[in-house]
């Protein structure tokens, strides 16, 4: 396989300008992945600082009432809230030792720019967050959080005022300020080494999830669900388990409105093979190749391409895509706050909506769902949509 | 010898440099494109570089993004734009380069793309966002269809690196004036003659300085050391004004920059 593909689909596509800073970053990731002082930092901090490993959890209520035997993968009780703070913390660690003294990131809900935010102000580096107008305006608790924690939040006016449009920003401030600057991208996306290295920051969970599910169980599980945005969460979960063929794996987007309205973020229903963003992977455009608009309940889901590796693993048909729309992500939403406990993030409640509707012909299996975020940053969105 | 080369050696041969403006096809639509390329034909433009428009311009500034948009607007295609090149090939012999990013060639069909750019009578394109790692295929289709593949250098560009673009380029080196987007500047940092000096060492090729020439006195404090500039967003901010070919704050400008190149 050509260096940087997953079969045909990632490579390297960006302005020369960024080229050198690419294989600054690809020399260093794999120098220090490799490193055991690097090593030991990181997961001195993922176990102290973000709290792993994080539970299976049986989640009792849920498998009863559905007849499966479900378990969840509690990313939701990592610090800050969701899986995005391994890699902030990796790659931030990385900066560090690449003599960058200012980070930059997109983030579409906040996430991403919450975790980035947080890793800077521990590790002491100056942190300028690109968001979407549109975005700031509807996630403001976000742009608050990320503004105690020292980051700067610029809001980004140009073409949908949204998470691709905070991308093109970064990218175009990283070609300005490339000398001092690195750019954390919040997914298994983009140019090599991004996919690569952003994996390696969260497979963690698959890792975890594989070794517990063992104890609890003493077996693989049957099924391993996650919901799929750019795709970290799960690429996280079910890289350790690729090469276990007798485990299913099920990636689920978003649904929007449903496929047939064209409001969605479904790449692999909607969507074709582009170049965008610096990699080649499935892209949501039109006939012209111009990238549409998307649209989904959950801001992390909502952008119109996905990681390549996640591209070659459809082809391939390793992993299963499918997608889950808004109606159903709401009542997995308030079924599992209700029976559980726990208030899942609406991305996560994907996952969670794909178990329910397919619940009969999952009857008895043994299934883990990665439940990548806490849903408190969605109550605005959910307000009023509460079944009575 | 590419078409582009030769017109930057007779240009050379004569002392004077190549004056490249890059506009935006379809900005705002095609019918105004083809007055502005004539306009720039007639008044001393020696090639035009001829923007496709892209939803996602990562590595153009706020100036050349408004014009994209405009021309998505008007819902400029890729077949509009190729007979654009045609019918402007019919009565000038002005040279025609595209500039654009790759989704929208890929989803027309890269074979496709250059099999009917190469019949319209382009003679280069620059493909922002793929760089010679990602060109071998395209630079071999490129070149069967009489076209140069343009490639970038920046200042952050080394001498390993320019080993590597070098396999690619053809027609001319568009040197990058400083890490950034397109979009106009006051100053141009000097410390890029240095860096241009170097790479002339190890190319053959014509090398033309864009991004940020906005003024003559730019062209005259650069104009040793370069074979040709690019003008874009100055241009265009301009254009966007009026759209209006006899506006005398754009012809005087273009003027002015065509005097800094010729002499």
């Amino acid at each position: 396989m050509k260096k940087g593909y997953y079969g045909r689909f990632g490579g390297i596509f960006v302005p020369e300008t960024l080229m050198p800073s690419i294989y600054e970053l690809e020399a260093a990731f794999f120098r220090w992945w490799k490193d055991r002082g690097f090593r030991e930092e990181f997961n001195g901090y993922l176990k102290d600082y973000v709290g792993r490993p994080t539970p299976l959890y049986y989640a009792a209520n849920l498998s009863q009432r559905f007849q499966v035997k479900l378990y969840l993968k509690r990313e939701d009780l990592c610090h800050t809230g969701a899986h995005k703070i391994m890699n902030a913390l990796g790659q931030a660690l990385l900066a560090r030792r690449m003599g960058k003294t200012r980070i930059i990131a997109e983030t579409g809900a906040g996430q991403h720019g919450v975790a980035v935010a947080t890793a800077c102000a521990l590790l002491g580096l100056t942190c300028c967050i690109y968001m979407g107008v549109d975005d700031v305006e509807r996630q403001k608790v976000n742009v608050t959080r990320m503004e105690m924690l020292g980051a700067e939040v610029v809001g980004v006016k140009a073409g949908t005022k949204t998470l691709k449009d905070a991308i093109n920003e970064a990218l175009r401030d990283w070609v300005t300020n490339v000398k001092t600057t690195h750019y954390i991208l919040g997914t298994v996306f983009g140019p090599y080494p991004y996919p690569e290295m952003v994996k390696a920051f969260v497979s963690v969970i698959g890792r975890e999830a594989q070794r517990q599910i063992w104890q609890k169980e003493g077996r693989l599980p049957e099924v391993v669900v996650a919901c799929v945005g750019g795709g970290s969460n799960a690429m996280g979960i079910f890289y350790p388990f690729v090469s276990k063929k007798e485990v299913r794996l099920v990636g689920v987007e978003a649904g929007g409105e449903g496929i047939a309205t064209g409001r969605h973020a479904a790449r692999f229903q909607g969507g074709k093979v582009g170049v965008f963003q610096g990699t080649k992977s499935y892209v949501l455009q039109d006939e012209k190749g111009q990238i549409v608009d998307t649209y989904s309940i959950a801001p992390g889901l909502d952008y119109a391409s996905v990681g390549p590796e996640h591209s070659f693993l459809m082809e391939s048909g390793r992993v299963e895509y499918t997608y889950a729309t808004d109606d159903e992500v709401l009542s997995a939403f308030f079924l599992t706050s209700k029976e559980e406990g726990i208030i899942p993030a609406l991305e996560s409640s994907h996952a969670l909506a794909y178990v329910i509707k397919n619940s009969h012909a999952l009857r008895h299996k043994l299934i883990i769902v990665n439940l990548s975020g806490r849903g408190d940053k969605d109550i605005d969105a959910v307000r009023g949509r509460m079944p009575i | 010898m590419n078409e582009i080369t030769r017109i930057f050696r007779q240009l050379n041969k004569h002392g004077k440099k190549a004056l490249i403006p890059y506009i935006t096809a379809g900005d705002p639509s095609i019918e105004k494109t083809y007055e502005l390329m004539q306009f720039l034909a007639e008044n001393g433009a020696d090639i035009i570089e001829l923007g496709i428009p892209f939803s996602d311009p990562m590595a153009d500034g706020e100036v050349v993004q408004r014009a994209m948009e405009r021309s998505l607007k008007a819902g400029t295609t890729l077949q509009a734009i190729f007979s654009l090149v045609e019918r402007f090939q019919e009565r000038y012999k002005t040279p025609i380069i595209l500039m654009g990013y790759l989704n929208p060639i890929y989803a027309y069909g890269v074979e496709r793309f250059v099999a009917e750019a190469g019949r319209a009578g382009v003679k280069g394109l620059i493909t922002v966002d793929m760089p010679p790692e990602e060109a071998r295929e395209f630079c071999a289709l490129l070149k069967r269809h009489g076209m140069a593949g343009i490639f970038l250098a920046t200042p952050v560009t080394d001498q390993e690196r320019i080993q590597v673009i070098k396999r690619f380029a053809r027609g001319f080196l568009y040197f990058v004036s400083v890490t950034g987007v397109t979009g106009e500047r006051d100053k141009i940092p000097p410390e890029i003659n240095k860096k241009i000096a170097e790479i002339k060492a190890l190319v053959k090729l014509p090398i033309a300085l864009g991004f940020g020439i906005s003024h003559p006195r730019i062209i005259e404090e650069f104009y040793p050391y370069l074979d040709g500039f690019v003008v874009g967003s100055a241009l265009i901010r301009r254009w966007e004004v009026t759209f209006d070919v006899k506006d005398a704050e754009l012809v005087n400008f273009f003027r002015g920059m065509v005097h800094a190149c010729h002499g």
